[in-house]
């Protein structure tokens, strides 16, 4: 749990506080959600999962170096109270942005990998986040590395202006080089993924799973509501939808992901087939 | 800089907004020579919000893609008020492709309030369509200019803003959110929606200082005609200029580009 200590908001796993599961209403003990895969002990329900709680589970133990850890948002357009929010969420979250991003391996197989944190600033992607997965996919591609991502976020944040929105631009200009030279990319979405970054790098992976009932879209629910006046129906933007839509390969749970992601990546091998 | 502050930002996102102003139909008509519209994505529909086809600008053969939301209010309940739906931006990515083929330079008209919301365009996929044209749009081997004419909402307008050169008028706004949006998440409260502007920096002038956009076309004390004739003086030099580029040089050029933004 060494990576857990170190991530967590600053504080040991022991002396982290009980989970509360938003649909059965029990209170877990840390420790016991933390080795159920952040998953309600109750009723099946998942919680959102820090980045290094899910670190902690898809890398082989020692393996993962971090990249760019250091790397903050600023403030490119002077956007009121946003340095004093900056600096809330990392202190709130333990992270100095909303991704960590570096290299890995995954059942013995090497990646560049990169985890966004919900727990910052609902993992909106600004200028620092944009910089830090291109980084990755530019790095990625130089080492012919595939790239993981597990992606979550509320979309290109607010508070850095277009330059937030160029950011979408950005990745898929990285991710693109990195899939001409025929590096693997897979997706993951967690809950949520929406906006901006559905309307890019969520949905530009070569291989696309989502984790059960996840919120996956682009338009948010309530502004549909209020726009078109219809009712949503019941399902509607959750990973089963998409899945229904054709707009994702697989849905996996939770505790299965990290076994899938060693194997499609080893049926990626670059040397598999002398290729 | 006396040009920035004739207008508020909030006075040029209701005037990117009027119902007045030109949208892409108007600057096809006044550009472009023999245009002919193509229609339908060939997957599921044809979107009436984004107009595409190939003309002439004077004597060079273009293709343009031009987002519209029409005159009469039974045009714009056809043109769905000018969002384009996911079939819209695949339309537009296949009319892009075939540009590619045929070395065509391609000129985008962006002007819409953002990309569609409704149940049906996200049944279709409006994040996966938008993601895919940002995807092959960096990598497309033909000049690609785009213009916001009006009101750039934030990742529908981008969808169709992936190029080697921005350029916007000088009225036009281009944002990640809407201003009404931003004061909602800020303030509970859309009426605040001028301060929003204020401080989303959406303005032309804004921008280019910034180095999002490349280019500014002015408006002040000039006729739309005057306008559009400025903006197809600039199209011209630019194509111009970007023809001269092997696919390589396009490429990586429109790599830095956005690149160098935030870096």
């Amino acid at each position: 749990m060494s990576i857990l200590d170190g991530i967590l908001g600053g504080r040991a796993a022991e002396q982290q506080p009980p989970r509360v599961c938003k649909k059965c209403g029990t209170e877990i003990p840390y420790r016991d959600c933390a080795a159920n895969h952040c998953i309600c002990t109750v009723c099946g329900a998942y919680f959102r999962m820090r980045a290094a709680e899910r670190l902690d589970e898809t890398a082989d133990a020692g393996s993962f170096q971090e990249i760019d850890k250091k790397l903050r948002g600023k403030n490119p357009i002077g956007f009121p109270d946003y340095q004093a929010k900056l600096e809330k969420a990392e202190s709130a979250s333990g992270l100095n942005e909303g991704v960590v991003c570096g290299t890995a391996k995954i059942g013995g197989n090497d990646c560049g990998l990169f985890i966004m944190d919900s727990a910052f600033m609902m993992g909106s992607m600004g200028t620092a986040v944009g910089e830090k997965i291109t980084r990755l996919f530019e790095k990625a591609a130089a080492m012919n590395l595939p790239v993981v991502g597990f992606i979550t976020s509320g979309g290109a944040r607010m508070q850095e202006g277009m330059f937030s929105l160029m950011q979408m631009a950005k990745v898929s200009g990285a991710v693109k080089r990195h899939s001409d030279a025929g590096n693997l990319y897979i997706a993951v979405l967690t809950d949520p993924t929406t906006g901006g970054i559905t309307a890019s790098f969520a949905m530009q992976g070569d291989i696309i799973i989502a984790e059960p009932k996840a919120l996956i879209g682009f338009a948010g629910q309530r502004v549909i509501e209020q726009t078109t006046g219809e009712k949503l129906p019941a399902g509607f933007q959750r990973s089963e939808f998409l899945l229904e839509h054709g707009f994702i390969d697989m849905i996996e749970e939770r505790p299965r992901i990290p076994y899938t992601l060693a194997k499609l990546l080893s049926l990626h091998r670059r040397n598999a087939a002398g290729a | 800089m006396g040009q920035a502050e004739n207008k508020t930002a909030y006075e040029r996102v209701q005037a990117a907004r009027s119902g007045k102003r030109p949208m892409g139909a108007y600057y096809i008509e006044h550009m472009i020579d023999d245009f002919v519209e193509l229609h339908g994505d060939r997957r599921y529909a044809d979107d009436p919000a984004i107009i595409g086809g190939i003309g002439y600008i004077n004597h060079i053969p273009v293709t343009v893609i031009a987002m519209e939301r029409g005159d009469t209010i039974e045009e714009r309940m056809r043109r769905h008020f000018g969002c384009p739906k996911p079939e819209g931006y695949r339309k537009a990515l296949r009319l892009m492709k075939e540009a590619e083929k045929f070395h065509r330079p391609v000129i985008c008209l962006i002007g819409s309030s953002g990309a569609y919301c409704g149940i049906d365009a996200e049944e279709r996929g409006q994040g996966e369509a938008i993601a895919e044209n940002l995807f092959e749009m960096m990598g497309l081997k033909t000049p690609v200019i785009s213009v916001v004419v009006g009101e750039g909402g934030s990742g529908g307008a981008l969808a169709l803003g992936v190029c080697d050169t921005a350029v916007m008028l000088e009225n036009a706004v281009y944002s990640v959110i809407s201003p009404e949006g931003c004061a909602t998440i800020l303030w509970k409260d859309a009426s605040k929606a001028a301060e929003a502007a204020e401080h989303l920096r959406l303005t032309s002038y804004d921008l280019l200082q910034f180095g999002i956009i490349e280019k500014l076309i002015p408006e002040e004390g000039k006729s739309d005609r005057e306008i559009c004739s400025e903006l197809k003086h600039f199209l011209l030099a630019e194509i111009g200029r970007l023809s001269k580029l092997s696919p390589e040089e396009l490429l990586s050029a429109r790599y830095e580009k956005f690149r160098k933004i935030g870096a």
